[in-house]
């Protein structure tokens, strides 16, 4: 059979998303996917015999309660279990540790700030109320501000009256808060270096910019809008990794009667006057459908799976400049036991959390200049966490594997393609600013893979290996999100939509893009929504 | 023991517009000027013996309007025919030229025909977006949130003028207006020495580079509402023609004028009522009345300095205290014994940028960051004498840069050796652009931030008195309860650099305060 009513291409969290949605309106849906495997950036992999590594993401929180609900994933197999700490690690040896207990997270900050252990209620409590804005619109489709149609009227007066509502003062609180840098608007609160670089971090995760680049405020405001369980900013693991959330959704979608075909990499979205009806696969098949839905991201979409000729004018040069910036790598550690960290209590609060090696704001910032330089931090900031304490499905009895995320790390290196050699320094600068807080680490080491943005591009199909299909500065979020005029999944042709994070509400595994694309779908077919809305807590 | 209907503090050039406006309806108006010379950062004045220079050296946006209700030309003040070429410099003497002729009309020269052709549509939209931006500089932005019907019109005819664009342009200024300089650039050029050279005037005198995002742009179209969009010009007799002019309105409008009369404190009357400003209070002890007091001085000295935390809400306090001002541009001058030569130019003509490159603007503010010194600075370089003869003996010539990005804030502190050590350093770059310079200079002066801070009373040595940052403009300069020149303290108003619409010498700031002023 090579006629369907739908094809997605790629199947990530986003992907599935979308498809489960279309099948489950009775829609006779394919998922097209290029790898062995499902998932995307969403996965977790056997790369070590006995290890389970969640390969690419790492970590959970922003996936929508209302679709894991819906989708009734936990029937599927997702479990997620919340952090219950976590530790950075600053330049001189101190360390911080935090604690999702507030009485004691609070005696920890008294012990290095009594200051800021009283301000971090306040900064909890603003970003908390910031996050609360944001997260009604991650279920919406954007208002398109030059359209007169009724829709996009009531869609514009929905998003005004929010705003409105907030009264003057925080209005213009929020503005600065969405167009500052991390370490200003922290300076707003904090005093401590350690404790600043620790909250800063979370604004310069996956992106391009550094602590002290004005818009960086709000991604750090991407990384504490998430959910676990209806913990607002708590954050989680899915048990048996990242790939256990694609596998419930596939679980879902399969559930409706929807395929998924594999090492089905797409070559071309067929385009016949002006109008999407199908794909031909790298192997030359061709498959028809009357909707094609891209979950590869815009700059990929246009340049790698469609002829310039086929599109209107100006989209080609749209997506050649949308910003998708490698910034980040990955290395994912085997490990014959659980490694100790200087000056931290070796207990179930610290090892059931992320350790991050923050340094300073300047250490993080000359970071980022190495970047901008086209070479790797010398001396990067590290996200880490070891499921393995508090998942015993993803290594070996007694063992453990330990995810690390590297910041910054050039897609393209200033003096030349990255190589075998390359990389494995770039590995070895992880291993040894490691060690300089965890002795002995080295000799735990049973098995590491290292990802640069070459790698990730190469496997998961994200352009330069951006994790979230796109930066989310303010030219490209919400109605600029991918292109302006193209933030409602519709794509220039008709029939074709998008569905990845390089859409509305961008990047972090919340299956949002999907459902939202899914529901514009259902819309002009004239079939029923099967999408939920969110559902908000009150705070 | 005198009293006024006002007292302006600071006779900068928004100081003695709203003064002009104020004393023309017929308000008795003091103006205190700190320093002997009036003008602030645009005052003449004598770096070495007969060498004359003013800090700020050019002129992009001076309010027409302003210009024309004060009828500042029948007072000196007359705009030359055209602008002055914006040249990037290039060391082998092969420069990009952006000049204007008279009738406004843009020649770009030393690049290919795609980025010849690229700067015509770039030209178009920017003109097309600044024109539309341009009647919101001069007008009050009313508080958001407050009710009524004539100030949410303000806001109003902001988003009709925004929906004339049409679609797709209104699309693409949503998109562009927080872009990082370098993005945009990037999209439309090729050429690495015009892409630095254009970015200039987004990121001069604000602690941004070309790689940050949420300002440049708004910044660039700011400058851009000037008479000659956005290109720089001397005025026929100098930027001091154009003190000179305001303070003959002024006189003429009956401002009484005091220069070196620095203000100790802002007198500040407390009863069961609230706070009221009663007038100045001077360092001998003298008092001067007066209904309100309009500061020109920048925000952190205004309200931490003049009025004092004492008189302040503590969050509004904060906010002023957190304002970000520091500077990051030093001036150098140079005494020269003759005229000095660039690789390629036939005369030290226009407004010279050393800047290779986007990414050699962005390492210099790298290094800046941290309080250190620029490893290879970028300059904007003018001989002032070449249009106007008389700031130097006959046959020498002066030299005037704005050098960045040079910290405020020197991590090792400034010392006399460290202003030697940069201010060699920035010589000898000069110096690589024009060989013989050093044969030439009979002296050389280099303020620091910090130099501009304490000689000119600008905190930070920020001639923005706050940086053009989205969160620090419009309705929210300097923040929102005093971005409508009225302040928290009944009484005392702001007309400076640090309100709406910004800095330069555009005088739209002291305009708007007197309006404001005068409505109440």
């Amino acid at each position: 059979m090579n006629q369907y009513d739908a094809i997605v291409i790629g199947a990530g969290h986003n992907g599935l998303t979308n498809a489960a949605y279309l099948a489950k309106a009775g829609l006779e849906v394919l998922v097209v996917e290029k790898n062995d495997y499902i998932g995307g950036a969403a996965v977790s992999r056997e790369l070590h015999e006995g290890w389970i590594y969640s390969s690419c993401s790492y970590v959970c929180s922003m996936m929508r309660q209302a679709i894991h609900r819906d989708l009734n994933l936990t029937k599927h197999g997702l479990i997620l279990v919340p952090y219950l700490g976590n530790v950075a690690f600053g330049d001189n040896g101190e360390t911080l540790v935090g604690y999702t207990d507030e009485e004691a997270n609070y005696n920890a900050l008294r012990k290095i700030s009594p200051h800021d252990a009283d301000a971090m209620f306040r900064l909890h409590a603003d970003l908390a109320r910031y996050a609360q804005l944001i997260r009604k619109t991650l279920l919406r489709t954007p208002p398109d501000p030059t359209s007169f149609r009724p829709r996009d009227v009531n869609e514009l007066l929905w998003f005004a009256k929010q705003f409105w509502g907030l009264g003057e003062k925080e209005l213009y609180e929020y503005i600065r808060f969405f167009t500052m840098s991390a370490a200003d608007y922290l300076e707003d609160y904090l005093e401590n270096d350690l404790i600043k670089a620790t909250m800063a971090s979370a604004g310069i995760i996956g992106t391009a910019l550094g602590v002290y680049s004005p818009g960086s405020a709000y991604i750090l405001l991407h990384h504490v809008m998430g959910d676990v369980d209806g913990n607002i900013g708590a954050w989680g693991l899915a048990r048996g990794g990242m790939g256990a959330i694609s596998q419930s959704l596939a679980g879902a979608l399969q559930e409706s009667g929807g395929e998924i075909r594999l090492n089905a990499g797409v070559r071309k979205i067929l385009v016949k006057k002006q109008k999407a009806v199908g794909v031909v696969l790298e192997n030359g098949d061709e498959l028809y459908a009357n909707i094609v839905v891209s979950n590869l991201d815009a700059k990929r979409t246009f340049t790698q799976c469609m002829d310039e000729d086929d599109l209107p004018p100006g989209i080609f040069k749209k997506a050649k400049n949308f910003k998708i910036r490698g910034s980040s790598g990955k290395v994912n550690i085997a490990l014959s036991g659980l490694p100790k960290f200087n000056g931290v209590p070796n207990n179930r609060y610290v090892n059931r959390g992320g350790q991050a090696f923050v340094g300073s704001l300047e250490t993080m910032e000359r970071a980022y200049d190495d970047w901008k330089h086209g070479c790797w931090s010398k001396d990067p900031f590290i996200e880490s966490v070891i499921p393995s304490a508090w998942d015993p499905t993803v290594a070996p009895p007694g063992k453990h594997w330990m995810s690390n995320f590297v910041q910054y790390c050039p897609a393209e290196l200033a003096d030349g393609p990255w190589t075998p050699e390359k990389r494995n320094t770039f590995g070895q600068i992880i291993v040894d600013k490691i060690e300089r807080y965890s002795p002995g680490f080295r000799e735990l080491i049973v098995h590491m893979e290292v990802r640069t943005p070459h790698e990730i591009e190469a496997e998961v199909g994200l352009t330069e290996g951006n994790i979230f299909q796109g930066e989310l500065t303010i030219d490209q979020l919400l109605f600029n999100r991918p292109f302006p005029g193209y933030a409602q999944y519709r794509m220039p042709v008709k029939n074709m939509y998008m569905c990845g994070s390089s859409t509305h509400p961008g990047g972090g595994v919340s299956s949002a893009c999907g459902a939202n694309a899914a529901r514009e779908i259902l819309m002009d077919l004239r079939l029923g929504n099967t999408v939920p809305d969110d559902d908000f807590y009150d705070e | 023991m005198s009293s006024y209907d006002t007292i302006i503090i600071g006779a900068g050039h928004n100081g003695m517009v709203c003064a002009c406006y104020l004393a023309r309806r017929g308000q008795k108006v003091l103006l205190l000027e700190a320093a002997n010379e009036i003008g602030g950062l645009a005052a003449k004045r004598e770096f070495f013996p007969e060498f004359q220079v003013s800090v700020a050296h050019s002129i992009s946006h001076f309010s027409a309007k302003v210009a024309k209700e004060l009828n500042l030309e029948s007072h000196g003040f007359i705009n030359p025919s055209c602008s002055l070429p914006t040249v990037g410099l290039n060391r082998n003497g092969e420069h990009v030229v952006l000049a204007h002729d008279e009738g406004g009309a843009a020649s770009l020269s030393g690049v290919s025909e795609k980025d010849l052709a690229s700067f015509k549509n770039y030209q178009t939209l920017m003109y097309r977006y600044a024109a539309m931006l341009k009647p919101f500089w001069g007008t009050v932005l009313p508080r958001i949130g407050v009710s009524g019907i004539s100030k949410a019109m303000t806001y109003a005819k902001l988003g009709l003028k925004l929906r004339l664009l049409g679609k797709s342009d209104m699309r693409e200024f949503m998109r562009i207006a927080m872009l990082p300089a370098r993005d945009l650039m990037d999209e439309y050029f090729d050429n690495d020495l015009l892409k630095a050279l254009l970015s200039w005037d987004a990121l001069i005198g604000s602690k941004m580079a070309p790689r940050s995002p949420n300002g440049p742009v708004v910044s660039l179209l700011y400058r851009m509402g000037g008479d000659f969009e956005g290109a720089h010009y001397l005025p026929e007799n100098g930027i001091e023609s154009l003190i000179y002019s305001l303070r003959s309105v002024a006189e003429a409008s009956g401002v009484e004028t005091r220069t070196n009369f620095p203000v100790e404190k802002i007198l500040i009357q407390r009863n069961e009522s609230g706070l009221k400003v009663e007038g100045v209070t001077m360092p001998d002890g003298e008092i001067i009345t007066a209904t309100r007091v309009v500061s020109s001085a920048d925000p952190h000295r205004t309200f931490i300095d003049l009025v004092g935390v004492e008189n302040l809400e503590i969050q509004f306090a904060n906010r002023i205290r957190r304002l970000r001002s520091e500077g990051y541009v030093a001036k150098l001058h140079l005494a020269l014994h003759g005229e000095p030569k660039f690789n390629g130019l036939a005369g030290p003509e226009g407004r010279m940028i050393i800047a290779p490159t986007m990414d050699t603007i962005e390492f210099a503010y790298d290094d800046a960051k941290y309080g250190e010194f620029s490893r290879q600075p970028v300059m904007e370089v003018i001989v002032p004498t070449r249009y106007q003869s008389e700031l130097a003996p006959p046959g020498k010539h002066v030299i005037s840069a704005h050098v960045m990005y040079v910290p405020k804030m020197l991590k090792s502190k400034w010392s006399v050796d460290a202003r030697e050590e940069i201010k060699n350093k920035t010589i000898d770059l000069l110096a690589q652009y024009s060989p013989g310079l050093k044969n030439l200079i009979a002296h050389a002066e280099f303020l620091t931030p910090e130099d501009i801070e304490s000689n000119f009373r600008v905190t930070g040595g920020n001639w923005h008195h706050a940086d053009h940052v989205i969160d620090q403009m419009f309705m929210m300069r300097p923040t929102y309860e005093a971005a409508q020149y009225s302040t928290p303290v009944p009484g005392l108003f702001l007309c400076g650099a640090g309100c709406h619409p910004g800095g330069d010498l555009m005088g739209a700031a002291g305009h708007n305060a007197a309006h404001e002023i005068l409505k109440s």
